[in-house]
């Protein structure tokens, strides 16, 4: 445990230590903010004009969707830029031998990676949270609603950081693997959009199919157990590709 | 008591079929520095990549203070510490941040890190270069954090792979006595094609050629195997061979880029004396005479040539 802190603290330090980690931070703050007053003001033009009781919705139902799905939609372009270094870089800097020769497990090295990740996910989740959470001072917020919101945003982009430390795990080119990573996260998240009947087994795979309920503010145990598979699932495949270097060499 | 800190029993790692290292065999003892010797793609980086779990071997086991490495990699690994062919530095960290990091990632409890940092900058001569980032430094310095890491946390076994490259005369003198001061308290694997360095700094030598070790033994063996029975002569008047070959205890002579190069039949004593005395008889005009250095592929040939004669 003590090990995995230790490389999630390194990890951290080499993402504030370039200008990266900050240029997303302040994009996304941007891009959210603006995103984020249009959505307050196309509430009010819609509340208007809707004068029946069961037209009405509430402020938290109406605009957190929206500005938690771009925050998405943004953070599925970022983290492959954040995760393609991960394993990559370091196979091409020789650092990675660094990390085999000392007294850590790949589980410990590839867990350590994904939870400074993680932290800097989660100073993302939480600003993107302070941002919405200012809206409690002018209305009443469903602070619940408002936190399966955070949730769902916090577990998604822990999927595609968990795919793409997975993608930068097979190649020595950090660009190579961003890519992968993208078009990988990309295809998950829309293929929904190619299920022919509503059973059909790709809505099951669909990320976004996922994300919907708690953007919704249901929280099931389904949609969690996907996400806590999917971050297993290939965190393990990454731990099994870093064995196949010391095997194959 | 148990010294034995190293053991490699049939150390085998093949590519697709072809083994770049075959049967490697050694043991090595607390205290004890071993070089391992031997021109490029010998093998000598594979064998330092098993000796510390990067690599897994095809066939054979390494023990670490009869620790299994491929059994208990963790607690094998953290006996060791390893300086691999190109320094293994975070670019974005600075020497003090990198440093400890190495330290705590051994394991090293969070309050004697500073204090362990500083001694291996100090023992590595990087006291002033703490807040400069490793993607500054130049290679040398590079190559002393690289050693620094290694030595951070005072482990059983360093192991460095060409600990000397890229560094200058003065840096050179400085970490080879740094290996010699390690070799006290701890054992070292260092490898080299610098014959020299094997010399000054090891206790043992093994001499590896094509994945094979040719050669292993006390670093005395490898010096007597060294001194050739040969000389080379200048001489501003050279006589008729005949002349030298006359002299007592002298084999044979060949004229070699306009020296002479005399060879004396084994256990010949006093050569060297006879020809400068013939020279100054003969007023030869003498100007040099010394042992014919034995280049790093003479030894390999007369060691090879001397396992063929064995087996």
């Amino acid at each position: 445990m003590k090990m995995i802190l230790t490389i999630a603290g390194k990890e951290l330090r080499s993402l504030f230590a370039s200008p990266m980690a900050w240029v997303i931070l302040a994009l996304l703050q941007l891009l959210l903010g603006l995103f984020f007053t249009n959505s307050v003001g196309r509430y009010f033009e819609a509340m208007q004009g809707s004068m029946l009781p069961e037209q009405r919705i509430g402020f938290t139902a109406f605009v957190m969707p929206q500005v938690f799905g771009v925050a998405v939609l943004v953070l599925l372009t970022a983290v492959p830029l954040l995760t393609m270094r991960q394993i990559a870089e370091e196979r091409k800097n020789h650092t990675m031998v660094f990390l085999f020769s000392s007294p850590v497990s790949l589980f410990e090295i590839v867990f350590g990676k994904f939870v400074g990740l993680m932290t800097f996910i989660s100073i993302v989740t939480v600003m993107v949270l302070m941002m919405a959470l200012s809206m409690n001072v002018a209305t009443d917020l469903d602070i619940a609603h408002l936190l399966t919101n955070a949730l769902g945003l916090w577990l998604m982009a822990a999927s595609f950081a968990a795919l793409g430390i997975f993608m930068s795990s097979l190649t020595q080119q950090p660009i190579i693997a961003a890519i992968l990573s993208f078009i990988a996260l990309l295809g998950l998240v829309i293929i929904d959009n190619f299920a022919a009947d509503p059973e059909s087994p790709l809505n099951y795979l669909s990320l976004m199919r996922h994300f919907e309920p708690l953007a919704t503010g249901v929280l099931s145990t389904t949609d969690i157990a996907y996400f806590a598979l999917f971050i297993t699932t290939f965190l393990v495949l990454t731990v099994r590709r870093l064995d196949a270097d010391r095997l194959r060499g | 008591m148990n010294t034995v800190t190293v053991e490699a029993s049939d150390l085998t790692r093949a590519y697709g079929g072809r083994a770049v290292v075959s049967d490697v065999n050694f043991t090595l003892n607390k205290g004890e520095v071993l070089g391992f010797l031997g021109p490029n793609g010998a093998g000598k980086s594979t064998t330092m990549k098993m000796l510390t779990g990067n690599l897994a071997p095809t066939a054979g086991t390494v023990k670490i203070c009869g620790i299994d490495m491929i059994e208990n990699p963790k607690e094998a690994k953290a006996l060791i510490g390893y300086l691999p062919e190109t320094p293994p530095l975070y670019r974005e960290l600075t020497v003090d941040e990198m440093l400890a990091l190495a330290a705590r990632i051994h394991g090293i409890p969070r309050a004697k890190v500073q204090r362990a940092v500083e001694q291996a900058k100090e023992r590595t001569g990087l006291t002033e270069m703490g807040k400069r980032l490793c993607e500054n430094l130049s290679t040398g310095y590079q190559q002393r954090v690289g050693i620094a890491q290694a030595i951070i946390h005072h482990p059983m076994v360093v192991v460095l792979d060409e600990p000397t490259r890229g560094l200058d005369p003065i840096q050179i003198r400085d970490i080879r006595a740094l290996i010699k001061e390690l070799g006290g308290e701890h054992s070292v694997v260092l490898s080299t094609h610098i014959l020299p360095e094997v010399e000054m700094v090891c206790d043992r030598v093994q001499i590896i050629h094509q994945g094979k070790l040719v050669f292993s033994g006390e670093i005395e063996a490898l010096k007597r195997s060294r001194e050739s029975n040969r000389l080379c002569v200048g001489l501003r008047r050279p006589p008729a061979n005949d002349a030298l070959l006359a002299l007592p205890g002298v084999a044979a002579v060949e004229e070699a880029e306009g020296l002479l190069r005399v060879q004396f039949s084994d256990g010949a004593a006093g050569v060297p004396e006879a020809i400068v005395q013939a020279s100054v008889a003969g007023d030869w005009g003498l100007y040099q005479i010394a042992p014919d250095v034995t280049s790093l592929e003479d030894v390999f040939l007369h060691l090879t040539q001397q396992e063929e004669a064995l087996a």
